[in-house]
């Protein structure tokens, strides 16, 4: 007995430390941009500064970054990210259903076909692309790059989304077109509320894939505003000196919305990436 | 946990629209499918089939004016293949996959294996904070690890200059770690790592949840360790999740750019991998080389296609048999 519960608190330590270690990043990135600057350059590094300071918050908000405001980059990044998430949604909707709800030829070249570009090396994809959009007039524009993320974000999306179509019972819609609703009042007055906590997550997937992005926005945007935070992060490094205050704020700044996102939906992350690979 | 539909095997049985409807072929679920398959045709499958095309061509500042293209057939893959910087990338991007995959696969398991021992409290709190490795964007963890590993202020180096200089050598609170490519390539596994593991270990805990328990009973009965346990009972039944793990992994590991390019820039070519390599070449200078950069992403592409063909398989034969 008493062996058990001297494992059991091992196991405890254990824990603690794969904690401390896991967020040990994100907490000195978040430190550091609440320490004043002597303290962050201090030959002798503290975990936590007893004077903590706004300064570095009040830098990236009120100062520009490279002559652009941070809420530029901020309403950018938003924008995109809000385009991507309502278009891919409505994609993989519309897609999901057919694959959920309907057994037809090429329905598994379909799903292979999305397990494959899913892989797609996008850092390859991004030379052709840049010429494609070229030729569009779509490059340098915050359009374009909509359009690509969309891209992008569909094949996830569809996989995700149809285990979410699956799991409604067929019966309500039977039931629902019974009483002479036709398909498209179905899919908006039953499936689309019942499917809404899959589209959720779904959407914050989306989200988060064109809020991360960094490759694409960096290539085909030349403007300083129409950057994206990402990019923006680039320009407070090659100045004189890093300033690392700065840095950490805009980094804390660009990264809160997504772990708050992410910890909302990692169930539904898994099993969208790993669906099929255990038996049920 | 894990969704037990299967990827790409067959409908479930409520979608079955049955024999009366089924005689004759309805446009329904190719209208539904047709906006989705139209974005992933032109953004992604034209894109793949336009590198290899673009990879016999010479493209360059006077194509981008609207000369036409100029066809150098194989010219480009006999000038990297004879060129030993090509290889030196290659060499870089296939050690370090394999090392990352491999602790990645190590240390992810072993927390997985953890989260399932633990109190659910606990196994709840130990999980949120791997998660939050996993939820950092790659640009924030690749420039949180600069900062870990800098010059000034960086944590890594005081922490190295405190330990005994029998142990680590000395002349650490100077150290630029982005100086070689090896040091460079070790910030950049812990980072890729430390946010590749908690994806490794939140999906082999929902295997391990779905392994019944009366197994692991049934061997410490007949006498066998935790160690004899895992190698007999956990491998062999995870061992599906454990390939589409490892094969998503060495996807995302090979073509790895984000990190290293805010770790390590464009300028460092020491350091390149195939992917930096291809970028640099296609957009790195003010005389691009378009079609150079394809055949390099032709040769990424490729390697790739073989590791997704067997992930594929994979998932096909999961979903066929589930």
């Amino acid at each position: 007995m008493r062996h058990r519960k001297l494992r059991a608190a091992g196991f405890n330590v254990l824990g603690l430390a794969v904690f401390a270690l896991a967020v040990f990043p994100v907490f000195w990135m978040v430190s550091t941009a609440f320490k004043p600057d002597d303290a962050i350059f201090s030959t002798t590094p503290k975990p936590i500064t007893l004077h903590p300071t706004l300064s570095h918050f009040g830098d990236v908000l009120g100062n520009p970054v490279a002559e652009v405001s941070f809420w530029t980059y901020f309403r950018n990044s938003l924008v995109l990210a809000l385009v991507t998430v309502v278009a891919s949604g409505l994609l993989a909707l519309l897609a999901a259903t057919a694959v959920a709800r309907f057994r037809f030829r090429f329905r598994t070249t379909f799903l292979v076909l999305l397990l494959i570009v899913q892989m797609a090396p996008l850092e390859a994809l991004v030379i052709p692309l840049f010429l494609d959009l070229r030729r569009l007039d779509l490059l340098n524009s915050l359009s374009g790059l909509a359009l690509v993320y969309i891209g992008f974000s569909v094949p996830f999306a569809v996989l995700m989304l149809r285990g979410f179509v699956a799991a409604i019972p067929k019966e309500l819609e039977e039931a629902a077109a019974l009483d002479g609703a036709g398909p498209v009042r179905v899919f908006f007055s039953v499936l689309l509320p019942l499917v809404a906590p899959g589209l959720v997550a779904t959407s914050i997937f989306s989200f988060i894939t064109a809020w991360n992005e960094f490759l694409f926005a960096f290539t085909f945007l030349d403007d300083q505003d129409k950057a994206t935070l990402p990019i923006m992060m680039q320009y407070f490094f090659g100045h004189s000196g890093n300033a690392w205050g700065s840095i950490m704020a805009a980094s804390t700044l660009l990264t809160l919305p997504v772990i708050v996102f992410f910890l909302a939906i990692q169930r539904r992350m898994v099993s969208g990436l790993t669906a099929g690979a255990v038996k049920g | 946990m894990l969704d037990t539909a299967s990827a790409v095997g067959k409908a479930p049985d409520r979608g079955d629209p049955g024999p009366a409807r089924s005689r004759r072929l309805r446009p329904g679920p190719y209208l539904l499918i047709l906006p989705a398959l139209a974005v992933i045709a032109v953004l992604m499958l034209w894109p793949i089939g336009q590198i290899g095309v673009m990879s016999l061509q010479k493209i360059g500042n006077r194509q981008l004016r609207g000369e036409p293209a100029e066809h150098v057939g194989l010219e480009y893959f006999r000038t990297i293949f004879a060129d030993p910087f090509f290889w030196q990338t290659l060499r870089h991007t296939v050690l370090f996959a394999a090392v990352a995959v491999t602790l990645t696969m190590t240390v992810g398991t072993l927390i997985g294996l953890l989260l399932n021992r633990l109190g659910r409290r606990m196994a709840n709190l130990v999980a949120g904070g791997v998660l939050v490795a996993w939820a950092t964007p790659p640009v924030t963890a690749a420039i949180i690890f600069s900062w870990l590993f800098g010059t000034t202020g960086g944590l890594v180096n005081w922490l190295l200059d405190r330990l005994p200089d029998a142990l680590v050598g000395g002349g650490w609170p100077d150290h630029n770690w982005f100086a070689t490519p090896l040091s460079t390539y070790t910030v950049l596994t812990v980072c890729v790592v430390w946010q590749a593991c908690p994806f490794v270990a939140v999906s082999v805990l929902a295997g391990l949840k779905s392994v019944p328990s009366e197994l692991y009973e049934a061997a410490r009965v007949d006498g066998s360790g935790p160690w004899r346990s895992f190698w007999t009972i956990t491998v062999p039944l995870l061992k599906p999740i454990f390939m589409v793990l490892i094969v998503m992994s060495v996807i995302w590991d090979f073509k790895v750019f984000t990190q290293l390019f805010v770790m390590s820039g464009l300028a460092n070519r020491d350091a390149f991998n195939l992917s930096l390599y291809a970028y640099s070449e296609a957009f790195g200078s003010l005389n691009p080389k378009l079609g150079m950069g394809s055949a390099i992403a032709v040769v990424l592409t490729l390697i790739l296609l073989v590791v997704t063909a067997v992930y594929v398989r994979v998932m096909v034969r999961q979903g066929e048999t589930a």
